[in-house]
């Protein structure tokens, strides 16, 4: 399946029928590109499904990883690879937090696991660890990659991640946000980064699920060259 | 610059200098009025930057990275209304032949900042109010007509980056040389001509961002460096858009958005 690559500023559609979606603006009747990515038509829409990029856009109710940049006596600033850094109230969190003891609990540096419960018209987004799913991430270790490549990290119905799973004894967290935290014997952490790497440098070729697994088990030599 | 030592710009046939070679102070002919000098682009390059791409044009070899959009720092920078776009143009030492003084100059600040001016309308900027979109460019080897080429690459950049944008910003320049007005010029034109026009367009709008002019030119002439410089702008566009469609087809073939 090959769907065509537009750049900003592409015509996807001049009809005047069809509305601007996702990563694409209206001129008039027309519709156009903003972004580069894939040309996807609906019934009375079209947009882009965006290729670029490494930044992570907010959506309400999404679980994001971020790091504490900066405590303040009732609030926390936090950095979850976005556009701008988000702020956590004392309120947001599962602790009773007096005021000004905000960095006992989570200090600059340190990671949670947490939830984005509002996006407002500005793009700003304010997070809450008021949700059983939400914690605080101690140890380990974090990494970035583009939050494009999050579906196949975790892979359909959780495939990729299981196998992760199974064929380490580490702990991991995928953030929406593209943030992926795990913790581990210092071996196996290697291990699990150099797998997610390749899952994201071939994230487009097919069975990769397998070769990841490979990977794990019997080391990077056993793992046959991706096919297209 | 020493002017004594001026090549002949063009030849008995009307061609314009199309090699040099530095040992033996030679030059071969061949180039037309109208034609650009090569221009290779390719997206990507950088693991690090949210965006990049690097570019060679003729002897002019460019890097350009994009960040964000970021939180903007320091605070007295952001625009509650719309996202800021920072450009810092640099010179590496090695760049040029006699080495240039390392930090910023008063050439690359200014070159900086109608980069920046330029590339801003092409950027939907009033989606990331307060935020920053910071871009770099690094002249590695420079020939001249250095603007055009940095600010081709980094429009390059932050469609990479995934910069939501209006359309590619496209620059070219056309000068004047032994009394022609020509597409595009070399170093030796840039030294011993009589003008340079460096502009920069939106093909997608049309819109003119950058309009620059080095020298004297004729209202006339003036008129028709600008034809030539916006017509070649469309040509390298296309260009533009090769390189990230070829960035971005390998993904595309598997369906993509997994």
């Amino acid at each position: 399946m090959s769907r065509e690559v537009v750049v900003p500023g592409d015509l996807l559609d001049d009809s005047g029928q069809k509305e601007a979606g996702s990563n694409a603006y209206k001129e008039g009747s027309e519709v156009y590109a903003e972004r580069v990515g894939l040309k996807k038509e609906g019934s009375n829409h079209v947009e882009v499904v965006a290729l670029s990029g490494k930044r992570y856009e907010p959506q309400r109710g999404d679980l994001v990883i971020g790091t504490i940049i900066e405590a303040k006596p009732s609030i926390w600033f936090l950095d979850i690879n976005g556009p701008s850094d988000v702020g956590m109230h004392v309120n947001e969190v599962p602790w009773r937090v007096d005021f000004g003891e905000t960095t006992k609990y989570l200090d600059i540096g340190e990671t949670a696991l947490m939830k984005v419960y509002h996006v407002d018209e500005q793009r700003e987004a304010q997070v809450t660890m008021k949700d059983r799913t939400c914690r605080k991430l101690e140890g380990g270790t974090t990494i970035t990659v583009p939050p494009s490549k999050v579906p196949r990290i975790i892979g359909r119905r959780g495939s990729m991640i299981k196998t992760i799973k199974n064929n380490t004894d580490c702990r991991l967290f995928v953030g929406k946000n593209g943030v992926i935290w795990f913790d581990g014997e210092p071996e196996e952490v290697s291990h699990v980064r150099d797998a997610i790497h390749m899952i994201v440098d071939q994230a487009h070729t097919s069975g990769l699920t397998e070769r990841v697994e490979t990977f794990l088990d019997e080391g990077p030599e056993a793992v046959d060259p991706p096919t297209e | 610059m020493a002017k004594a030592d001026a090549p002949d710009l063009l030849n008995h046939e009307g061609l314009r200098i199309a090699e040099r070679d530095p040992v033996n102070d030679e030059y071969t002919y061949g180039r037309g009025k109208d034609e650009l000098r090569p221009i290779e682009i390719e997206a990507g390059v950088l693991n690090r930057a949210d965006g990049s791409a690097y570019l060679e044009w003729g002897e002019n070899k460019v890097l350009a990275a994009t960040y964000g959009p970021r939180e903007c720092h320091p605070r007295r920078d952001q625009d509650p209304a719309e996202a800021v776009v920072r450009v810092t143009y640099n010179m590496a030492p090695f760049s040029v032949s006699d080495r240039t003084r390392p930090g910023p100059s008063r050439r690359d600040r200014e070159i900086g900042k109608v980069t920046s001016e330029a590339l801003e309308p092409a950027v939907l900027t009033q989606l990331y109010p307060g935020a920053a979109i910071d871009v770099f460019i690094e002249i590695i080897e420079a020939e001249a007509g250095t603007r055009c080429a940095g600010l081709t690459a980094a429009s390059v950049s932050m469609a990479d980056a995934g910069i939501p944008m209006k359309g590619l910003v496209t620059s070219c320049a056309a000068g004047k040389i032994e009394d022609d007005v020509v597409l595009d010029l070399s170093r030796e034109e840039d030294f011993h001509g009589e003008a340079d026009l460096p502009i920069a367009v939106v093909p997608k709008t049309g819109d003119v961002v950058l309009l620059q002019m080095d020298g004297d030119l004729s209202a006339d002439e003036f008129d028709e460096a600008i034809d030539k410089a916006y017509e070649a702008c469309y040509d390298i566009h296309d260009l533009q858009k090769q390189a990230l469609v070829d960035r971005y087809q390998g993904s595309a073939t598997n369906g993509g958005n997994r």
